[in-house]
């Protein structure tokens, strides 16, 4: 169910790496700055971690924590001081590679004649700081997705072929992260530019750097950094093996795409039904999700037209909207469509997975509503014997 | 890429704002539209508006005059509370080519539909020295419950941008782009932190149609429906919600008891919400 191959595919071989402390970190973004880099990474504003333009390491989330659950997110001080140890916040990183609204085209009429413009601009060069391993996953399937096919998005691939991306290994995995059902996490996989993971013991708050591009390697030079003891080795990779046994939730022990081919009938999807409001949260925080709709204004004038794009999702009615009516009308159907994508038809479409188990769907649904626990009921129904009485196909 | 569109024919259609029962906060958002408000008179030539016109001599005399039409867009305001206005109305539609119901009352009865759950004749005694001086209906009904609609453009009060795009939108003879989708929608594309998975906050959002661009999320206060209903929302799972967030029963009434209150949508709430109380059926 990998993707790897199709990005970024030579790693240099992973050394010892290095250490370096705090100053280190801070070094790091005025490098990047220094560099060019609109440096994006986590900071503590509203209640939550967001992603946001971060013009010093002084901005990181140091002492905060989160406390997750379904429908519920609440931030929590964290007396060891560490920045990273945390799970996925409120946004992801598709937010800057495959923004909210781009304009695509504009037009107008000059001396009776339409012009038409399409629209470039120059991205920033974004350097990601703490990208989380299964969000690194989450790009390389938007990178599948966007420009690994016969149709591709020339704007996603300029911002995402400048972007430097600096992961950082999980070690206090959420109580809603699943990745390691999934396969992302929480040791980070290939496509890096840096890696660091992040320890605070009595011997100090220190990151452990490891370069995975050319790049990557000249930026970790320039830092105040040491060779890599084997204590903070032994400590880094102790931290994220621990946190690969303290996940919060479990996909149920079965191939999920086949488990979502054979349940499309199974009365659990009227249950999830007659919970779900159709709000279209899900999709939204979701690091795969990537549907948009277009939208062309003209201005009063009549002589200035422009395209615009912006996210949508399989939730909205008007996303199936075809003469006569919306083909997914029911909150079932449009419910369904948003699962069965995630864990089956991706296969189909894009040879992977749709979901990398960061959990965001399950945190930020306002009434709750678990991909893990709903796929489980689906694997007990099949499990139950019901499910062989259920075969009659039903309108969507 | 360039296109010859051969010679452009402009006619500058006439456009009519009406009023009924209303505060007239809607069709002053179209004085509000400053920056295209030029622009605008350029395109349609805006015939019947009072409040654009002096309060004295002949354009206020010619203004008023309901019957000079017809008028190629008329915007409508405000909902149907008293017998001449519901013949008013049928006036109007007569006159009107296109016909576009602006703001909570024109489209859903407004705050004033409070009435339809109450007997008017108390609130008339309550509230006038003389009842008897007072003539009105037993309800406050939307535009739509009297005659037929073009389209109807949400929220107390509209938004300007929607309103600009609507009348662009029938200058260009085009569909309006506005989305039925919920506010949710609008406060994740705004970046918005949700406040009530951060914060514990209630909020309407999920079952709210979308168009103020979750405003009072990015405030930190929770949607409190000014829109009215969104496409098919789900009442049962957003009642139990509000609960579960600490609202009484009582304040759960309440929230959807407001500028949309008669929303036919809305009308499940009170059992819902008492239904909250008792714990669902088995
Ligand atoms: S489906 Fe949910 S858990 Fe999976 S990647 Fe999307 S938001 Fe994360
Ligand atoms: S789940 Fe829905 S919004 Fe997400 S990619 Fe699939 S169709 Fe699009
Ligand atoms: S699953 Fe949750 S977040 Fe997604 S549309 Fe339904 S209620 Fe909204
Ligand atoms: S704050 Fe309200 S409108 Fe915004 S996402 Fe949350 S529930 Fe929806």
């Amino acid at each position: 169910m990998s993707t790897d191959a199709d990005v970024h595919a030579s790693q240099p071989p992973a050394s010892d790496g290095l250490v370096m402390g705090k100053d280190g970190m801070a070094a790091l973004v005025d490098v990047l700055i220094r560099r060019g880099f609109t440096v994006v990474g986590p900071t503590a504003r509203d209640g939550a971690i967001v992603l946001a333009e971060l013009r010093s390491a002084d901005e990181l989330p140091y002492g905060w924590g989160v406390e997750l659950e379904a429908g519920r997110y609440r931030l929590r001080e964290r007396p060891d001081g560490a920045a990273f140890a945390n799970a996925a916040g409120p946004q992801s990183w598709k937010s800057f590679l495959h923004p909210v609204r781009v304009r695509e085209w504009s037009a107008d009429r000059v001396e009776g004649e339409l012009v038409f413009t399409a629209d470039q601009d120059t991205p920033p060069r974004y350097a990601f700081l703490g990208v989380r391993p299964c969000d690194l996953r989450a790009i390389a399937i938007q990178d599948r997705v966007l420009t690994g096919g016969a149709y591709r998005d020339s704007g996603y691939e300029g911002r995402r072929s400048g972007a430097l991306l600096i992961v950082v290994e999980c070690t206090e995995p959420g109580a809603t992260c699943f990745c390691v059902s999934m396969g992302t996490g929480p040791a980070a996989g290939p496509g890096y530019d840096l890696v660091m993971t992040e320890v605070v013991d009595e011997d100090g708050h220190r990151f452990w750097m490891r370069s995975g591009s050319q790049e990557g390697a000249e930026i970790l030079a320039e830092l105040p950094t040491r060779p890599a003891d084997p204590e903070t080795r032994e400590t880094a990779r102790a931290g994220v093996t621990a946190a690969a046994d303290r996940m919060g939730r479990t996909m149920p022990e079965a191939d999920l795409r086949e488990l979502m081919a054979g349940t499309l009938d199974a009365p659990r999807w009227d249950d999830v039904a007659g919970r779900c409001l159709t709000c279209g949260n899900c999709t939204m925080v979701c690091p795969t999700c990537f549907c948009t709709t277009t939208e062309d204004v003209t201005d009063l004038t009549g002589d200035h037209a422009e395209r615009w794009r912006l996210w949508d999702s399989c939730f909205d009615l008007d996303f199936s909207q075809l003469h006569g009516g919306p083909v997914r009308a029911s909150s079932r159907s449009r419910y369904r469509q948003w699962m069965t994508h995630k864990l089956g038809t991706w296969y189909d479409q894009f040879g992977s997975s749709g979901c990398v188990g960061c959990g965001r769907c399950i945190v930020w649904c306002p009434v709750g509503i678990d991909i893990t626990e709903e796929a489980a009921a689906l694997h007990d129904w099949t499990q139950s014997g019901t499910s062989a009485s259920a075969s009659a196909p039903e309108p969507p | 890429m360039v296109t010859d569109l051969g010679p452009v024919i402009r006619t500058r259609p006439k456009l009519a704002v009406w009023k009924f029962a209303s505060c007239d906060g809607c069709q002053l958002t179209l004085l509000d539209c400053e920056d295209e408000l030029l622009g605008l008179t350029e395109r349609v030539r805006i015939d019947h508006f009072l409040e654009m016109t002096p309060a004295e001599g002949a354009d206020r005399e010619r203004a008023q005059l309901d019957g000079r039409g017809p008028y190629d867009l008329s915007l409508v305001e405000g909902s149907i509370t008293t017998a001449e206005d519901a013949e008013r109305i049928q006036h109007v539609r007569r006159i009107s080519r296109y016909l576009v119901t602006i703001g909570a009352c024109a489209t859903a009865g407004g705050v004033q539909a409070l009435r339809n759950f109450a007997d008017v004749d108390d609130f008339l005694a309550a509230v006038y020295a003389r009842p008897e001086y007072i003539a009105t209906l037993e309800t406050s009904t939307p535009i739509s419950a009297h005659v037929p609609v073009d389209f109807e453009l949400r929220g107390c009060p509209i938004d300007r941008r929607q309103l600009i795009e609507v009348i662009t939108a029938y200058l260009a003879g085009r569909r309006p782009q506005i989305s039925h989708h919920s506010v949710c929608f609008e406060c994740k594309r705004r970046g918005t932190t949700c406040i009530t998975v951060a914060h514990g906050t209630p909020c309407l959002g999920p079952v709210t149609h979308a168009g103020c661009g979750a405003i009072c999320p990015a405030y930190g206060r929770g949607c409190y429906g000014c829109f009215g209903p969104s496409s098919k929302p789900n009442l049962r799972s957003m009642v139990a919600q509000l609960r579960h967030d600490g609202m009484s029963e009582r304040d759960v009434q309440r929230v959807f008891r407001t500028f949309n209150a008669a929303s036919p949508e809305y009308a499940p709430v009170p059992d819902l919400a008492a239904e909250e109380r008792q714990g669902p059926p088995a």
